[in-house]
């Protein structure tokens, strides 16, 4: 969706992407409530295109999809709908050797550090297991050196490897999910709120490593985010997803700097003001609703200043605007909203 | 400073282990005026979520207070037998939970948990009790509070829940309330919504609040004064423009520059390398100064006393003894030997 890179085809296209997923009751209460089944659409009509090498922050509140978007991209899911197109291979089609090979070149890393490394293994072969399952080393040898090479880069000891999990801190547990993500060489690496659950000091740290890794090892990211201020930081490209749609994209700095969507104002004017100008966030009212049951026409309406009555009936389509800005609102597109 | 509704003196929490006893909090001091908002900040593990439970007589074995006194409005606190500690709390005190669902009854309505809470500490009939539930409800800004109180929390959502657990803490008109990490659990949207609540309606009745926090933007908002803490010890206090913009202890100034903030493009985020030491593997000396860009002989040998001003306390060598500071650390200073000179003044 960037025009800028159209040299070199995208690393990673992401075409009509849905996921729903089945919450209805089990069978027999549904029988005998005479309830229908019921689906959770958490992601719909999602595309994007992530240039080589680029950085791609998807960012939203809790529920909107974000999530379930990281999975749909690296094949943990399956989609409903749609397809996601690794190197113009189809990620979700490939299957045996080839599905390894694309696999291979995709890793994740989590938000929780706690619960994403297998606390009964040592961190070498924690950081070891994604370059033996892909065969990118063989022998002992070769793989304690490559542990040995990962662990300096992600700033930990080489003897860390011999250790456990709990020997270390949160920063330091995220530290070695990145050498683990970087162990099979990937050229895409899919950022899962990879910093909300550390402290602001070592978050600095982790955003700082994986800023270093990016720009040494040439990597292409998607990173997933609730915080703009973190996304402005690693950004190239953002979109901005409500109830699992995406409702704003484009370049960082015209996205933040002249945000058309009202959902984007709303997010960049909750930021709170550690400059303390005064200025008062302005109070929006209403939180994201229930995604089973979402309202009728654009989902952000009820909480949305500016919503008329088109709103509420027709979902408004993603739509170009002359200053580059893809929005999906109809008084953007209308003009009723700068 | 003598209308103090909170005063903490020398307080320390500490655990009984196998391994001896471990200190968590150490020697700390703080007092909060009424409608006043002290924000109590630190990274997880710095010892403020534990201050506030002790505050609150909450401390569960082995926790303990070995040290220090803490003073609710002229009565001493910290030895009182459990019933009378019982009767304080929701009376004089209020409390404030990180996440709503787990503070809130799941199986009894809004209504009867506030007015059960209303009912236990003042005297109050149950149609009195109902129409201040009400009335409270109303004020926490729930829409159609008549028929949320007949709801269970699970039918609200998280900000929702938040405002009842807000109304619930104000139900007995507490003179202090402890409230931490309130917004942690909710979406940004929500917590700016939850914050101006929570500053209305303390300033509205006076209240004063511990506002116990890991995010300097939620006390930045909200906070009138603030107390760093670093491995179970206040650092840095004072008024929150001066300690958020003239930061005088390397911790402080370092935890402000690591926040990645909206309009920064482009500069690389400031890191303090290392992490906070756990309670019981401190450092010798300052318990910061292995992580430290100023550190110098000094802080690696002795602890800093805190040094208090008018308004502002700091625990730092540097603000103690500028003569002796290392070249890097002297820029732009005067080295007078006053503390003044390093207070820089806010802009």
């Amino acid at each position: 969706m960037s025009p800028a890179d159209s040299a070199a085809p995208p690393l990673v296209v992401a075409e009509d992407l849905a996921r729903y997923f089945d919450v209805s009751s089990p069978w027999l209460e549904r029988l005998i409530g005479r309830e229908p089944r019921r689906r959770l659409r958490a992601v719909d009509q999602a595309s994007f295109a992530i240039p080589r090498g680029r950085t791609l922050a998807l960012v939203g509140e809790s529920g909107c999809g974000k999530s379930t978007v990281a999975r749909l991209v690296t094949g943990l899911y399956r989609p409903s709908r749609g397809r996601v197109l690794f190197d113009g291979v189809d990620v979700t089609a490939a299957r045996g050797a080839a599905g390894a090979a694309v696999r291979r070149r995709m890793q994740m890393i989590f938000q929780d550090p706690y619960a994403s490394l297998n606390p009964r293994w040592r961190v070498g072969d924690i950081v070891a297991e994604p370059a033996r399952v892909q065969a990118v080393v063989r022998g002992r040898a070769q793989c304690q050196a490559l542990v040995a090479e990962l662990l300096q880069q992600v700033g930990l000891h080489p003897d860390d490897a011999r250790k456990y999990p709990h020997q270390f801190s949160g920063g330091q547990r995220q530290r070695i999910s990145i050498a683990r993500a970087l162990s099979s060489a990937p050229q895409f690496l899919v950022c899962d709120e990879p910093t909300s659950a550390l402290d602001v000091s070592v978050q600095a740290q982790v955003l700082n490593l994986l800023a270093d890794l990016q720009t040494r090892l040439g990597l292409t990211c998607l990173f997933i985010s609730h915080n703009l201020a973190v996304v402005e930081y690693v950004a190239d490209d953002i979109g901005v997803m409500y109830l699992g749609r995406i409702v704003e994209f484009g370049p960082r700095d015209a996205v933040l700097s002249r945000p058309a969507h009202p959902y984007t104002r709303l997010l960049l004017d909750a930021v709170p003001d550690l400059a303390m100008t005064g200025r008062a966030r302005t109070p929006v009212g209403g939180e994201v609703p229930n995604p089973i049951d979402p309202p009728a026409g654009c989902a952000f309406h009820p909480r949305c200043p500016w919503a008329d009555a088109r709103c509420r009936a027709e979902p408004p389509a993603l739509w170009v605007d002359g200053r580059g800005r893809v929005v999906a609102c109809h008084a953007v597109q209308e003009g009723r909203l700068g | 400073m003598t209308a103090a509704v909170l005063e903490v003196r020398g307080l320390t929490v500490e655990f009984a282990t196998r391994r001896g006893v471990v200190r968590a909090v150490e020697d700390l001091s703080l007092t909060i005026g009424e409608g006043e908002v002290l924000g109590v900040v630190g990274e997880s593990g710095a010892g403020k979520s534990l201050t506030g439970t002790a505050v609150l007589g909450l401390l569960e074995p082995p926790a303990r207070i070995g040290a220090g006194e803490i003073w609710l409005g002229g009565e001493r606190i910290d030895h009182l037998p459990p019933a009378r500690l019982r009767r304080l709390r929701g009376r004089h005190m209020g409390a404030i939970f990180q996440d709503p669902l787990t503070a809130l009854d799941p199986l009894f309505t809004v209504g009867d948990q506030l007015e059960e809470t209303i009912r236990a500490h003042l005297p109050a009939s149950r149609a009195e009790a109902r129409a201040r539930a009400v009335a409270l409800l109303a004020e926490t800004g729930v829409p159609a509070p008549e028929r949320r109180m007949d709801q269970y929390p699970h039918q609200l959502s998280g900000g929702l829940r938040q405002r009842v657990v807000i109304a619930l803490a104000l139900c007995a008109e507490p003179r202090l309330v402890i409230a931490d990490e309130p917004t942690t659990a909710l979406d940004v949207s929500t917590q700016a919504q939850i914050i101006a609540l929570l500053k209305r309606i303390t300033r509205a009745h006076g209240t004063a609040v511990m506002l116990v926090t890991h995010d300097m933007g939620v006390i930045a908002e909200t906070a009138d004064r603030v107390a760093v803490l670093y491995a179970g010890r206040v650092v840095e206090s004072g008024p929150v423009r001066q300690v958020l913009h003239a930061p005088r202890h390397p911790y402080t100034a370092g935890l402000m520059a690591s926040i990645p903030r909206l309009g920064a493009v482009g500069a690389r985020l400031a890191q303090i390398d290392g992490a906070m030491p756990r309670p019981g593997a401190l450092p010798p000396g300052c318990a910061f100064h292995p992580r430290c860009p100023k550190a110098m002989q000094r802080c690696r040998e002795e602890r800093p006393p805190a040094v208090a001003d008018a308004a502002s306390q700091v625990a730092c060598w540097l603000a103690i003894a500028p003569a002796e500071m290392t070249a890097r650390a002297g820029e732009g200073h005067a080295r007078d030997g006053a503390i003044q000179a390093l207070g820089s003044v806010p802009p």
